[in-house]
Order: C-alpha cells, then structure tokens, then sequence
C-alpha cells in the first residue's frame, strides 16, 4: 500500500532522493531550493542512506562533481535554483555533451537581475538549449514522481542525457500538500541499480572522458546528443507508463484538460496550471468551452503533441513565466507557435501572455481576463496585440 | 623504494609519447615525473584543467594517459577530481568496487586553472578532506591562450595583458605565493618543488603527497618557452636556476612543519635566471638596474621567511 503523507515539494523532492538512495549527492543552498540538500543532509547523518554528500562551495562545483562522479559510475544528483543554475550554467552543457545522466531538481526562481528570492521559469527556461531533459511539475505529488522516473529517462541506454525536474518555487516547494508516496522497496525495485556503461574507476578499462573534440568529431557527437534527446520522448512515456502501473498515476508529455472540445485554451507550465483549471471549471460551468494544456515535458519539446491538441481550438493563450525579451514572446509561446505551424495547424489565433515573473501573484481572476480575451478574439476574431504582459 | 633515478625511470610510462606539447616546455616532465610517484600496480584517476596540458594530451579520438583521466572544464579540476573521489568511496561502501585495488586522484591545473579562475574549486575541494592531491604545474601565466598575466606571474616580466613598454615595465605587481597560501589550509602535505637535478625532489614529493591520506597540494614550477622566451634546450638550466638562485625554493610542509627540501651552496643572483629568459629582456637595458634589484630584494625576503618557518620546532 502507498503511504499518505503531508509534505511540501521540498520536502518531497527529498523523500525521492532518500528512496533513490544515489551514490553522490554534491549540493550548494539557495532558496527556495536550499531544503532538499538540508533534509537529505539528516538523512546522511542518521544513516537512512549512504550516498557521499558533498557540500561542495559553489553551484558550479556542485555540477562539476556531479559530472566527476558520473564519470565514475555513480548515481549523482543535486539541487539548486535561479542563479544557483546560472553559476552552473557552462557545466550543464559539459553534464549533457558528456552524456552523463545526472538528475538536478531544479526549484524554480527567477534569475538575478533585480534579485528576487521568488518564482517564474527564467532559470530553467535559460537553460533550455542546454541538453538536457526538463520536466515540470504542476504539484508536490508530480514533483516527487518526476523525481523518480528521472532517474530511469536519464540512465536509459538509448538517452544517456540529464534531466532537470522543475516545480515552482515556494508555490510547491514550501506548500505542504497531501502526497501519495510509494514504498521504499518499490521505488528501490523500480529505478533499479545503476550500471554504468563506462568508468573512471574500472583499472581493467581506463578511459578518457571529456576531450578536444575538433570540427567533425564534435559535429557528429552533437548529432548523437540530438539523437539522444529525440530517442528520450519514446523512453519517458515507457517510463511513465511502467510508472502508471506502480502507481495508477497517469503521466505523459503533456496533460490535455477539458480539451477534447474546447475552442478557447491556455498552455501553462507548472503551478499556474493548476489555477487555470480551476478557472475552466468555472467556465465550463457557465458553458464555456475551455480548456487546458500542461507541458509537463518542455525538452524534448512535445511538437506533435502540442500541436495535435490545440488543432480544434478557435483561440490559445500560451502563458510564459519566464520571457525571452525578444520583444516578440516568451519561450513556451515562441515554441508553442512554431510546433503548430511546422504541423500545418493554423486555424488557431494564437497570442502570448508573460505573467507572475518575480513571484507576482497569479490568481484566479487573472488567467480569467485571459479566457475573456480569447473568447473575445473568437467571437471577433480579431487577434491584437500578440505579445502581452499579464496585469501590468 | 629509497629513490634512484635508474630505477623509477624503469618505471612504465603513464603519459604515452605522441602528445602535442612544445618542444622545451616544462610541463611533461613534470607530469611524468609526478606520475613516477604513483606505484605501478595503482590505478589512478587524473584530472586536468583546460589547459596546454589538456588540449595537447586529449585530442579525440586520441589520449596520452594510460590511467583513467577527465577534463570538464577550467576553473574546476579540484571539484571534478572531489567529485570521483566522491563517487569512489561510495561506490566502495556499497561493495560495487573491489576493496584490494587502491585507485589514486591526481588533479592537475596550470597557473591560471589553479592560483585564478580554478582557485576556489581546488581550495573547496582541499578544504573539503578528499583523499587526492592537487597538481599545479605552474608556468607563470596564461599560455594557452598566448602569455597572458597570471597572478603567478612574477613581477616585471613581459605578457602579452603586461607587455613591457615605453612606461610600464611589464607586470606591475609580485607573484601570488600559492603554495603558502595551501599551507594555511592545514592540508597533511603541502610541497614546492620543480624538475631539478636528478628528478629527486619532484617525484619523492608526489610520491609522499599521492601516498599520503587525505588532501594535498603540489606546486611544480613548469618553464614555458614560448612565454618565458628561452632557447628550448635550456629548459633543464632554467628550472636550475630557478632553484639556485632561490627564486623558486625547493620545500615541503608536513603536518604545517616546514623543512627546506634544498639549500643552494652558493649564492647565485636571480639575475643569472632572468637574463635566460626575453620576457625579462628590458630589464637589462641600461637604467633599469634598479629594477632587477626590487626583484632580488623580494627574492631575499621570501627566503629569509621561509627560513624562518623552517626553523619553527
């Protein structure tokens, strides 16, 4: 039997970790993040697991020694947020082009400047050419799920990429929500025991890792780790599958709600789209044809899939946390767009709205001025301005 | 074994031949030399920081290390090394490695992946208690990326963000004293030392660093010809004089006791290492004596200190 428990994301993310039991955990605080490497520090000093935590003095010796003890053959993760990531920023490219399926649950907070403790996605969707696999996650539950299934996405012999799992600072991270863990024995039995196809410190096989890699060698490598993450949508929805059958929890690249006759729909990442539904249900109340799409994968980025499911839509609102200040739109829009154009779907009027950036508050009567505005450009079907800020 | 150069040169090769360093360049000797220390039935995982060392001995598809070795990036070949280390004992306390086979953490860096942009990685690291020992061969700037300063580059010489000119006469300041600086962070071995004579003071060194428990720290002075501007075949007279001349003293620091590893008989004037050397040409233009003079007073001073802390019980 599953065990009900009362945590926050955190705190989840850390219980995953503890179950997981990886061989190095190097980690560096910063809030909203600063937890998971807390919990899982008295997790190592009473023994409840025997990885090597090393409190290492930067993020970007955090991932460095996650790349090092990759190398070695070991399960390595951390954790980290904002400009926790940025500082990390030049090894997340070396973690990925090295192939090394290292986990980092990345709490999302907005990216210095100005300084700002609280969420959007600047951090994560800043890193989003990277290579490496990102999930999001709308609820602690989702969070501690994806924690899990990472490890078997990143460690699959066709992928052998990283993965980030991303939930929304303080919204997830320090809310206490109802949880459905899964036992220790079951979690230990599905991610299974890592073997690494190479390592450091095998002295029957010495090997090198991380070269000079001059004009053609790096080209094709680059082709492989392209390869490598088009090969990964295949294996996360294997992976989520299996998972299902543990859990009876349903995960694929992106969560369609209300949206088999929906005419007017948002696509949203992580915590928001959880008000968002709630505002569906609202309209869906009055008769309105809403709908939802949750990305819960954003690289590889579900193409097909998001086109397919805003095809029938009149009008779609593509909301972003993060923008790519190109004055044209935010990332999820930019790619949202282009995913339905290369698909031929182009019925839909699409617009982009950015929102909550710095942790600004989100509510329900907000994502309900852009319904308004979507049924608005159905009815009329005159589109405005495309590139719009939420409230402000 | 009590050293002897005969015997440790029968010694396998750890760095194969066919790597791309220059021709009179200070720094395979070192690493071979270093490498020496290791004993030949240990495994060794070695590290390296962008570097000449790196891009002329990891040129994919081809390596010149027999041992296991990794490069990530510049500034973090301590937290890269810390990090196999990490994954070594706990991958050993799970039962996943066999318990006999020691394996040995060698990181390396330059002047600049070590005393600048790697320092707070290896400090971390060092600080940290990984059993491994940090490597840096020590070449006096930037040479990679073509002569630029370094804060290990000494006072007065010519780079190319230091150039000597009409008005500045090359580097303005001193040198970082790294090795001093390693003391200060209570490490079990702490050690100078360059490829001098018979190779005696640089590979017993490795050898006590490599074989002793927890985190060391190695400073290898590594001549650069193309940055120090000496004839290639001098490379073993410069590294002499360096030691002779007391610019670059041989000691070693065990348990924070430091002991002078070699004291020249005679006293040469630095002078006799940088006229050896065209980075330090302008020094020797009429007038510039004065100059040549602050870097002899500084030469003194340092020694004077280190003879000191030597005689510190």
């Amino acid at each position: 039997m599953s065990i009900r428990e009362r945590l926050s994301g955190n705190e989840a993310v850390a219980t995953a970790m503890k179950q997981i039991n990886p061989d190095v955990v190097a980690a560096f605080p910063i809030t909203p993040s600063t937890e998971i490497p807390q919990y899982f520090s008295s997790f190592v000093a009473n023994g409840q697991v025997d990885t090597e935590f090393v409190a290492v003095e930067s993020e970007h010796s955090a991932m460095s020694a996650c790349i090092g003890a990759s190398a070695a053959g070991a399960r390595a993760m951390t954790a980290t947020s904002s400009n926790g990531m940025s500082l990390m920023w030049e090894m997340l490219y070396i973690a990925a082009s090295s192939r090394l399926p290292i986990v980092l649950n990345l709490v999302n907070r907005t990216v210095s400047g100005p300084l700002n403790i609280h969420n959007d996605h600047s951090d994560a969707m800043g890193a989003r050419d990277a290579g490496w696999i990102q999930l999001f996650s709308e609820t602690n539950q989702e969070a501690y799920d994806n924690a899990i299934m990472a490890v078997r996405i990143a460690e699959h012999k066709d992928v052998r990429l990283p993965v980030m799992v991303c939930q929304d600072g303080f919204i997830t991270s320090h809310a206490i929500e109802n949880i459905e863990l899964i036992e220790d024995d079951k979690v230990k039995a599905f991610v299974g025991e890592y073997k690494a196809p190479w390592s450091l410190l095998d002295p029957a096989h010495p090997v090198a890792c991380g070269p000079l890699d001059l004009q053609h060698f790096h080209y094709a490598h680059k082709r492989q780790q392209a390869e490598a993450m088009r090969n990964a949508k295949k294996v996360i929805l294997e992976v989520s599958k299996e998972f299902e059958q543990m859990t009876g929890r349903k995960y694929e690249l992106l969560e369609k709600y209300m949206m088999d006759d929906a005419e007017v729909a948002v696509v949203v990442l992580n915590s928001t789209a959880g008000t968002a539904k709630y505002v569906v249900n609202a309209l869906r109340a009055k008769g309105i044809k809403a709908g939802l799409v949750k990305p819960r994968v954003f690289r590889p980025f579900p193409v097909e899939e998001i086109a397919d499911a805003l095809k029938n839509c009149k009008a779609v609102a593509v909301m972003d946390k993060a923008d790519s200040l190109n004055a044209a739109g935010g990332p999820l829009f930019t790619e949202t767009a282009s995913a339905m154009l290369v698909r031929g779907v182009t019925g839909p009027k699409v617009i982009n709205y950015i929102y909550g950036l710095g942790g600004t508050d989100v509510r329900t009567d907000d994502i309900e001025t852009v319904y308004n505005r979507l049924l608005d450009i159905a009815s009329t079907g005159n589109v405005g301005e495309v590139y719009n800020y939420l409230g402000i | 074994m009590a050293y002897n150069l005969k015997e440790y040169a029968k010694k396998p090769e750890r760095l194969a031949p066919g790597h791309r360093m220059c021709a009179g360049c200070g720094a395979p000797p070192v690493i071979r030399a270093v490498l020496r220390g290791l004993h030949p039935e240990d495994h060794a995982v070695i590290t390296s920081a962008t570097g000449c060392l790196e891009v002329c001995t990891y040129i994919y598809p081809y390596t010149a290390w027999e041992d296991s070795f990794i490069h990530t990036a510049f500034e973090n070949s301590g937290a890269t090394c810390s990090g196999v280390e990490a994954a070594y004992e706990a991958l050993k306390k799970k039962g996943h490695l066999p318990s006999d086979k020691d394996v040995k953490f060698l990181a390396f860096g330059g002047d600049g992946g070590t005393y600048d942009i790697g320092f707070q990685s290896m400090s971390g690291a060092l600080e940290r208690g990984h059993d491994m020992v940090y490597f840096c061969y020590d070449n006096e700037a930037y040479m990679n990326t073509g002569v630029q300063r370094s804060s290990a580059t000494p006072k007065y010489a010519d780079t190319t963000t230091t150039p000597a000119g009409s008005v500045r006469p090359g580097k303005l300041q001193f040198r970082k004293d790294l090795t001093r600086v390693m003391v200060e962070h209570h490490l079990p071995y702490v050690a100078q030392t360059a490829c001098f004579g018979n190779f005696s003071d640089i590979t017993t060194k490795a050898e006590k660093a490599i074989y002793t428990k927890g985190p060391c720290f190695v400073n290898c002075l590594a001549p650069c010809p193309t940055g120090w501007k000496y004839n290639s075949a001098d490379l073993m007279l410069v590294n002499k004089l360096a030691v002779e001349t007391r610019f670059w003293p041989l000691y070693e620091v065990v348990d924070g006791k430091y002991t002078i590893t070699y004291t020249p008989k005679e006293t040469v004037p630095v002078s006799e290492f940088l006229k050896l050397q065209n980075r330090f040409k302008h020094l020797f233009k009429p007038g510039n004596e004065h100059l040549i003079e602050e870097i002899q007073a500084d030469v003194d001073r340092r020694w004077e200190e280190l003879v000191k802390l030597s005689n510190i019980e």
